[in-house]
């Protein structure tokens, strides 16, 4: 028979948490959401021994159990709700050795509800070059339970960790702090009024701000004695608990934890030095950036061009092993070709998922929202709001997500308004064959044109970001208090296995997450494209053998093909908003491509493929099909000016759907993500219009 | 003085925080009256500030070092 037991792993952010969750579970982990909110969901399983699996959940790093952002929220409401399925049955705190004192804060607090929970002190490893000694029996007696001292970078002592999990059950659930001795009038009386619940649930009930299931806050609030407490007071007392849970702390670790502090060598501030100096520290911060894009376009160019020659092999293939009918030009015409469209660029999503990830486990990411906080303040923005605008250059999702550590709201809904400017993975396909179709090759100053494009879009979306929270600073009429608190970690090599696990997982959830859309939109684009009403679709041969009867093999299918989709209901579509994109140098196909871009951008691609797909016969390169597209004056389709023009109105244009969807949820309404929509697309029209006719 | 009066380098102690001005947050990261400050790095313009509470490194804004009073250690 085998059993299962439910783990919570909870700590403060920058304790290799993540570490412990992915040396216990390793690729047994999924990532989802809580249903309803958008806080992500880590869980994975571990086996503890042949009977016994432990489900792992990997709650969101938090520094107290006083919330100050919705993750931590998040993480009270999961502790104070026995009745949920998540409920821990032991609690695992993860401390960090040289912020053992900060850390344990947390511990008391968690001890306090009544749950098992066992003490993780990682970075062992550091403890030596640190000058660190620990007494672990003794700070076990003093904090009343089991500790695990592991290092997850030499993977030591998780074999222990995982024993103690499995006897959970002999673990103390005493509480540690006595609150009557904080206000001893206050809490007798909340103690005598609500008998039957713990004294620290009833504190944390009329302090947070947080949804409860099974304590009815209105309750709580409504009897008299407590609601009558300013807020202030309440703050006091919060400080005095913190106070208190402060000297237990310093008593516990001045008996159990020795420091040499002169055994510390002082890496950090001859790092911080160069890293955060006036002048060298944004050389540097830019100098990252710029080798970031340009690895990117570099290093991708070579798996991108075997995928797209395979796949368009693969599709002829199909084509001719398969016997002919419905189903084979299905998916020689719509499947493959739009999945095609989206493997292309696993490469380049993959790239910056690991620069990305790389900045973060460093720690170095900390020191870029110090450098950035008083620049961007300039533009209504914060220096946290550094994180969302890099991690925006992947995907807009997690980037609008990791708004939620701004305390300041004002800053924070500007930063989640003007993050989608921000360039974007999806678009980068987009970009990367309309570049390497209309900017010509050649260099400068060692420089490739191409390349430079590629840049010169990135700091657009940059400028425009910044430029657009500008204007917001200034007609948004909210005023909220300024808050801002960013901790400096220590500099940390990255752990291989952490960079790895994010690059695959993050890379995976967004190819089959965009998968889905763009297979569905590639199958109906292949209905719509090989359907049409009327006589002009279903009797194209002989119209068209009508209008050129010199005409044979390879060029009159060729000329069938295209009558036959300009008459199919995508090409009666496509005709219909001709007349609104044909100032901006698009023909009605590129317009179909723009429609089925606003479920997400990088549909536009994979649109022109299956497109161009059902209009010939050929084996061909998506690239060779677009540069072969010509007006009817014969001139290429794609040039300098229509192609320059797209790229804006690519960069300019709210075209996502799951961006608008997130949007809602993080601002609780509809008003700012049709703001977005609305405006963002109004621009790019503007912007692309105006481009083309200069050009052209 | 304020802590935002304090020079590079320069150690003091916390005499007293104006709690209801400063985020529970920094408080729980060892901002307390007793515990030692100091100021590691400012950033361009003076702001914000790096510090190191007691054993914490943070960095906050100007306008947030203005409501904790400090009294510097000989």
């Amino acid at each position: 028979m085998s059993n299962s037991l439910n783990v919570a792993l909870l700590g403060n952010p920058n304790t290799g948490k993540t570490s412990v969750f992915n040396r216990l579970t390793g690729l047994t982990q999924k990532v989802g959401n809580y249903p309803g909110i958008t806080v992500e969901k880590k869980e994975g399983v571990c086996k503890l021994n042949n009977t016994t699996k432990a489900h792992i959940l990997d709650l969101p790093g938090t520094y107290s159990l006083n919330a100050s952002s919705m993750d931590e929220s998040f993480v009270i409401e999961l502790l104070l709700n026995k009745n949920s399925k998540d409920f821990p049955d032991v609690a695992v705190l993860i401390t960090d050795v040289e912020n053992l004192k900060r850390n344990l804060l947390l511990y008391t607090q968690i001890k306090d509800l009544e749950i098992p929970t066992i003490l993780v002190i990682n970075m062992s490893d550091q403890m030596k070059r640190k000058g660190i000694s620990i007494n672990i029996p003794l700070l076990e007696k003093e904090l009343d339970t089991k500790i695990a001292l592991i290092s997850t970078r030499e993977n030591k002592g998780l074999d222990e960790l995982k024993k103690l999990i499995l006897n959970y059950r002999q673990l103390s659930c005493k509480p540690i702090l006595k609150l009557s001795t904080i206000d001893k009038d206050y809490f007798l009386n909340l103690e005598k009024t609500f008998p039957q619940q713990s004294l620290y649930k009833l504190w944390l009930v009329i302090t947070q701000d947080v949804n409860f299931a099974k304590i009815d806050r209105k309750r709580v609030s409504d009897s008299t004695d407590f609601k009558t407490q300013s807020e202030s007071y309440l703050k006091r007392l919060q400080q005095k608990e913190t106070v208190k849970r402060y000297q237990f702390i310093n008593g516990t670790l001045k008996k159990g934890l020795n420091i040499d502090r002169d055994a510390a060598k002082d890496f950090r501030s001859r790092l911080d030095r160069i890293l955060i100096h006036k002048f060298w520290g944004y050389i540097i911060f830019f100098a990252i950036l710029m080798t970031i894009f340009q690895s990117i376009f570099d290093w991708s160019s070579i798996p991108q061009d075997f995928i797209d020659s395979s796949f368009a092999a693969l599709s002829e293939s199909v084509k001719t092993k398969l016997p002919s009918g419905v189903f084979t030009s299905l998916l020689a015409e719509g499947i493959i070709p739009g999945l095609g469209g989206i493997v292309i660029f696993i490469p380049q999503i993959a790239f910056l998922f690991l620069f990305i990830s790389i900045l973060e486990e460093t720690g170095y990411m900390s020191r870029v929202v110090f450098l950035m906080d008083r620049g961007l303040r300039g533009f209504g923005l914060s220096g946290k709001s550094v994180i969302p605008l890099i991690s925006g250059t992947a995907c807009a999702i997690p980037a609008v997500m990791a708004t939620r550590n701004i305390e300041n709201w004002k800053e924070r809904l500007i930063t989640i308004l003007v993050t989608p400017f921000t360039t974007c993975a999806a678009r980068l396909p987009v970009y990367a064959i309309l570049i390497a179709l209309v900017i010509p090759q050649g260099s400068f100053l060692g420089m490739n044109y191409q390349g430079l494009m590629l840049m010169g879009l990135y700091l657009i979306g940059f400028l425009m970001a910044l430029l657009s929270a500008w204007i917001l600073s200034k007609t948004l009429k909210i005023n909220s208090k300024s808050y801002f608190v960013v901790e400096m970690p220590n500099y940390k090599f990255p752990l291989l296995k952490n960079v790895a696990i994010t690059v695959w997982e993050k890379t995976r959830t967004f190819v089959t997450e965009a998968g889905k859309v763009i297979l569905a939109i590639s199958i109906l684009l292949w209905i719509l494209a090989s359907y049409g009403p009327g006589d002009d679709f279903s009797n194209a041969e002989q119209i068209i053998y009508k209008i050129n009867p010199e005409l044979k093999g390879d060029n009159l299918d060729n000329k069938i093909n295209s009558y036959r989709l300009e008459h199919s209901y995508i090409g009666i579509l496509g005709k219909a908003i001709e007349p609104a994109i044909s100032p901006l140098g698009y023909d009605w196909k590129i317009g179909i491509a723009l429609i089925s871009s606003f479920a997400a951008r990088e549909v536009f691609v994979g649109t022109l493929a299956t497109i161009y797909s059902v209009e010939s016969n050929s084996e061909e390169t998506i690239k060779n099909k677009m540069a072969s597209e010509v007006r009817s004056d014969g001139t290429p389709l794609f040039n300098l000016a229509s192609g320059i023009s797209l790229m804006l109105f690519y960069a300019f244009a709210m075209q996502c759907m799951s961006t608008l969807a997130i949007v809602k949820k993080e601002t609780n309404s509809w008003r700012w993500p049709m703001i977005q929509l609305f405006g963002m697309t109004f621009l790019a029209y503007i912007v692309a219009f105006s481009t083309y006719q200069i050009l052209a | 003085m304020t802590l935002d009066q304090l020079s590079l380098g320069e150690v003091a102690e916390i005499e007293s925080i104006e709690t209801d001005k400063l985020p529970l947050k920094l408080i729980e990261m060892g901002c307390l009256p007793g515990n030692c400050i100091s100021l590691i790095q400012k950033a361009p313009f003076d702001d914000p500030l790096y510090l190191k509470v007691d054993d914490s490194y943070v960095a906050i804004r100007k306008e947030t070092a203005q409501y904790i009073h400090v009294r510097l250690k000989k």
